[in-house]
């Protein structure tokens, strides 16, 4: 559909509209980026790196300074498979219920999903290379679990692209979104038999030498991300709504045209009596 | 043969005798699956004891690559007639449908498995540690690559849907029955020390539930290809 | 008497074109109705909305007394459809086809070969299709929908590709159909064939039926 038709639909189902934001996404992205700036100053700077001395040999050890990316990593892991965790929602009832709502939401959750899954897998990367001393790690459980949920989402959201007719898109990617996300536990379950043991920390958490302050930053961590998730995820929906009001506000006009199609056509049927060869089924 | 059986089998019937007439399978994907076996010796550049220890991912990777083939060579049979529609309006409930043709590509991926199966003894001196185990996880792991494959093929086309797809939209969701297939198979060719039993348990799990999945969403997918 | 066929306000939509926009017929049981119009005008839609194949988007259907949406399988069950594809399988023999077909939709006692020797393609009965020509693949697609027996036959330009012979046979199978009680659409441009058999005429246009009128010579040829 060109741009020029998109703008005259939208503007007609929604002329007060200048963009997706409103006062409630205004202020909680206000809030975001303070609780981003809080956060950063958290992770950076007013907690201590991860030292624990062995109290008989005195020897230091620990994550250090490597410890503040996980600030970031671990919230961020927890946002993606919460936005998952919606898009297996979403599918399940836009076949349950046929709700357009939800095929909107589960493709808005999809999308902001794959995003914080790469960024889980970098700021992963990352954080693994010091302490693993590798930039990939294929024996590691949550690793391998993650990088195939982002391929997964990855060919929904590809797959969601090669279809224009929004029921059968609907329908068709909640079957390849639903069969993908119940994959996932099953895929970690595997991985993790296959390797017995793993890098990744069982237990972050205990590990660590939690100090009050530690403990605050991931949740205060949690808790920001949580929130731009929320914010990227209202604008992203409004987005996919309009579309969809534009695709279906222009339905009564198609079908006035295609109605008025008809005295030329009549005219011409009238004298056509030839034969024709069948089509290859295209002919409506 | 009782009623239920009858339309399974004249589904898997029909595509085993479309092969048998057209031998796509045979004539090319087939030798497509030696081709990768034999491009890995090649590329990998091993010597023997290390190719004998790739064997069994090899072997799988082979085998998911040829499945790809086999499936999208079962939608296009049925979609050059034009016989989805028909099959629709056939009234042959959907999951009928699916394990017809899910059958058929099995069929023929055992076959190929065979062959490869050879393949490996020859090309990179494989041996058979345990065959018991060796063949029921192949049988367990084909069901549910064929079972996948059969639902992924169908959501693979349709208006606007390119058949390109389907390797990206299949091969993540396989990845489990892939780790799980080559240990198996690691223990069943004496390669590794794993439990390769219960790696084949896992198979047939994985069996049980894309065979449950495909035939529950077969019938909703099929009316829009 | 119920009708066979009640359409009202039918919308189709291809992707979002909308290739039936507010269609109305009715048909009663026992009729012959062509229907006419341009390409474009939506005449195979109607028949595959008809036939359960096509997704209503609003709008009210009935066809031999089932909903389209909800009874969706009966409808399919009672309805032969002749759509240009000829849906056969290319590698396979005529009788292999048919004999699928049949078991398929569950006509396992119909006689193969008087069906084949009625549409003229008996002694075909085992050549590949791949080998046929056109006319003869389209006479043994007849062949398919006829196991069926269905109670309405929906025939799209079922005289396209076939040579005098075929055409005789499609007119005699029409006719066959009347007899045995049956409810016949035929969506065709060969105008000046078929309006001798037909009892009514419906020309669509725009997505809807713009007239509908009895023609009466049908019954001529029962």
């Amino acid at each position: 559909m060109p741009l020029a038709t998109v703008r005259t639909r939208v503007e007609a189902a929604a002329p007060d509209l200048h963009g997706t934001g409103s006062r409630a996404t205004r202020i909680l992205g206000a809030a975001c980026l303070v609780g981003m700036a809080t956060l950063l100053m958290l992770a950076f700077w007013l907690t201590n790196p991860d030292e624990r001395v062995d109290e008989e040999t005195n020897i230091v050890t620990g994550q250090f300074d490597a410890v503040r990316l996980l600030y970031v990593h671990f919230p961020v892991a927890i946002v993606t498979y919460t936005a998952f965790l919606v898009t297996a929602a979403g599918c399940i009832m836009v076949l349950w219920k046929n709700s357009t709502w939800w095929d909107n939401t589960a493709a808005a959750s999809a999308e902001v999903g794959v995003l914080f899954c790469g960024l889980t897998l970098v700021t992963g990367s990352i954080w693994g290379r010091p302490i693993w001393n590798t930039w990939w790690e294929w024996g590691d459980v949550r690793l391998m679990t993650t990088t195939i949920l982002f391929l997964i989402f990855v060919g929904y959201l590809a797959y969601r692209r090669t279809m224009t007719d929004p029921q059968i898109r609907a329908k068709r990617s909640a079957v390849v979104g639903l069969i993908g996300a119940i994959n996932i536990p099953i895929v970690y379950k595997s991985v993790e038999w296959w390797e017995n043991r793993t890098l990744h920390q069982q237990s972050t958490l205990a590990e660590l030498k939690v100090e009050d302050l530690t403990l605050f930053a991931m949740i205060f961590g949690m808790t920001v991300f949580l929130m731009i998730y929320v914010w990227l995820m209202v604008h992203r929906f409004r987005i996919g709504w309009l579309e969809h009001q534009a695709e279906t506000a222009g339905l009564a006009v198609a079908i006035a045209e295609r109605r008025a199609q008809a005295p030329d056509d009549i005219r011409n049927a009238v004298t056509d009596t030839r034969s024709s060869l069948p089509d290859s089924g295209v002919d409506t | 043969m009782d009623p239920i059986m009858r339309e399974i089998w004249a589904v898997a019937r029909k595509d085993l005798l479309i092969e048998a007439r057209s031998k796509v399978v045979a004539t090319q994907v087939l030798p497509f699956a030696l081709v990768i076996l034999i491009l890995f010796g090649l590329a990998l550049d091993a010597d023997r004891s290390t190719l004998r220890s790739f064997t069994p991912g090899l072997f799988w990777v082979a085998t998911l690559f040829a499945g790809i083939l086999a499936i999208q060579r079962s939608v296009s049979v049925e979609t050059s007639s034009a016989a989805f529609e028909a099959l629709r309006l056939s009234g042959a409930p959907g999951w009928k449908l699916f394990a017809g043709k899910a059958l058929a590509v099995a069929l023929q991926l055992l076959a190929i498995e065979a062959v490869l199966g050879l393949g490996v003894v020859v090309l990179y001196r494989a041996s058979f540690a345990d065959p018991v185990l060796v063949v029921t996880a192949a049988l367990a792991a084909t069901v549910a690559i064929a079972s996948a494959g059969s639902l992924y093929g169908v959501l693979a086309v349709g208006m606007g849907v390119r058949d390109t797809i389907l390797p990206m939209l299949l091969l993540p969701v396989l990845a489990p029955v892939l780790v799980a297939a080559t240990r198996a198979f690691d223990d069943g060719l004496g390669t590794t020390a794993v439990n390769g039993w219960s790696w084949c348990a896992l198979l047939a799990f994985f069996a049980v539930i894309y065979g449950t999945v495909g035939a529950l969403a077969y019938a909703v997918v099929i009316e829009d290809a | 008497m119920e009708p066979a066929v009640r359409v009202r306000d039918a919308v189709v939509l291809l992707g979002r074109f909308p290739a039936l926009a507010g269609l109305d017929l009715t048909l009663e049981p026992g009729t012959v109705t062509l229907v006419q119009g341009p390409n474009g005008a939506g005449k195979t839609t109607l028949l595959r909305l008809l036939a359960g194949l096509a997704p209503l988007e609003s709008g009210q259907v009935s066809v031999l007394g089932h909903d389209v949406r909800t009874e969706t399988r009966q409808v399919r069950a009672s309805v032969g459809l002749l759509s240009p594809a000829t849906m056969l399988y290319e590698q396979l023999t005529i009788i292999e086809n048919l004999s699928f077909w049949a078991s398929l939709s569950g006509h396992n006692d119909v006689d193969l070969m008087a069906v084949l020797d009625r549409v003229s393609m008996a002694p075909f009965a085992d050549q590949h299709v791949e080998t046929l020509s056109t006319g003869q693949r389209r006479r043994a697609a007849i062949a398919v929908v006829a196991i069926r027996r269905p109670r309405l036959w929906l025939l799209d330009e079922p005289h396209a590709g076939l040579d005098q012979a075929g055409r005789d046979i499609v007119d005699g199978l029409i006719a066959d159909a009347l007899v045995a009680g049956a409810t016949v659409v035929v969506a065709s441009h060969e105008l000046d064939r078929v309006r001798p058999l037909a009892t009514h005429v419906a020309t669509v246009a725009g997505g809807i039926v713009h007239a509908f009128e009895a023609v009466g010579n049908g019954s001529d040829h029962a």
